[in-house]
């Protein structure tokens, strides 16, 4: 349990298992979310902070959960503990900085129905991960949240005034993209066992 | 015997979690005034300043302060004023004469073959609706455009146009009383 362990479960989160990419969570915001740029950095922003958060406080109610013999309310508690993170966090930005509210805007709650905040959480107690790998994982799995989903609105921006046949465009070149951008990151594949 | 363990943990964790978030909620409070916003979501945010102004904004928190009355907004027109009178709970009044009268919605239009690019319409206008360069032509867009009319004062050789907009589906709106009501003597 060094620091390279941690690197490992950082880069394999981030990158090799990808939550968008390989996983195939949070699609809703990856392709909801993705055709302004700028919209899309508030969103990695806001998603990363709660999926770190999330991973932390998650597996502590684990902890508890397994105490008391009763891991079967994993999913409910945590769907849960997350809705209340988002929203703590919201007042908490709300009042500690107003222009980062204003930028994170509607993103914000919104984070509560993406699916990669739950599923990490999830992840992490399937792989009894401990606090700390958690909170990495975590972090990582944001990470490559962020980058796949800034990448993406940034592709898309360009594909915006691509000359596109007709039956293209919109959603299907982006899910054209989507599927690229997923072969593409297979290359990492065996990178990290 | 889990059944009614994972009823108590569920309970206790809604419990505490409710209890922090009430926490936070009171902690965290932001201190800011729902009237405005809604006094500014009625204004028509042409931005026009003809209430004495300088935009929609500042208007809604000078009514919303008692500091100016509500029948100073021509663009909004009658309707408006009705909705002001409906949400502060005040009479209606016709709109004052001083700040101007109403119009029918319209956009501004630049003459191209006119406009000689001085840019000082561009300057006056509050919502960046004209987009062009020095002595390189101008042009509205229409979509932004407010209406409010800020451009045709300055303009030195008069190419700036009011043209109606017109009812198209997608404006056409529910006039208010469709009867008017007869007031018993």
């Amino acid at each position: 349990m060094d620091f390279s362990h941690y690197l490992l479960v950082l880069v394999g989160a981030a990158l090799v298992n990808n939550v968008v990419l390989t996983r195939i969570l949070g699609l809703c915001p990856f392709m909801g979310v993705s055709r302004k740029l700028e919209a899309s950095i508030g969103m990695a922003l806001a998603t990363a902070f709660v999926l770190t958060l999330a991973s932390g406080s998650s597996w502590l109610i684990d902890q508890l959960l397994i105490a008391w013999q009763v891991e079967f309310l994993r999913t409910l508690a945590f769907i849960v503990v997350i809705a209340a993170i988002v929203q703590f966090t919201e007042m908490f930005i709300h009042a500690a900085s107003p222009v980062l509210y204003q930028a994170l805007g509607i993103y914000l709650p919104l984070i509560t129905t993406n699916c990669a905040v739950l599923g990490v959480p999830l992840i992490n107690a399937q792989a009894r991960h401990g606090f700390a790998e958690s909170l990495v994982f975590g972090f990582g799995s944001a990470l490559g949240f962020s980058l796949i989903l800034i990448l993406f609105a940034a592709i898309r921006e360009r594909l915006e005034g691509a000359d596109i046949p007709d039956a293209f465009k919109g959603a299907p070149i982006a899910f054209v993209t989507a599927g690229l951008m997923s072969l593409a990151f297979m290359g990492f594949a065996g990178l990290v066992r | 015997m889990s059944v009614l363990l994972a009823l108590c943990v569920m309970a206790g964790l809604a419990l505490l979690l409710g209890a922090v978030l009430g926490f936070a909620a009171i902690r965290f409070r932001v201190e800011d005034d729902p009237l405005v916003d809604k006094i500014d979501a009625i204004l028509p945010q042409t931005q026009c300043a003809q209430c004495g102004y300088p935009g929609c904004r500042p208007y809604a928190t000078a009514i919303a302060n008692d500091e100016a009355d509500i029948n100073q907004c021509p663009p909004g027109g009658d309707d408006g004023i009705r909705q002001l009178a409906d949400l502060l709970g005040r009479e209606f009044k016709p709109l004052n004469a001083e700040n101007g009268v109403e119009k029918p919605k319209s956009v501004a239009v630049i003459d191209e073959n006119v406009c000689i690019g001085c840019t000082l319409c561009i300057q006056a206008c509050p919502v960046d609706a004209i987009v062009g360069a020095a002595k390189h032509m101008h042009t509205v867009i229409a979509s932004e455009c407010t209406g409010c009319e800020l451009c045709i004062a300055p303009c030195p050789v008069d190419c700036i146009d009011m043209a109606p907009l017109g009812e198209t589906p997608a404006s056409w709106k529910w006039r208010y009383p469709l009867a008017l009501l007869k007031v018993v003597q």
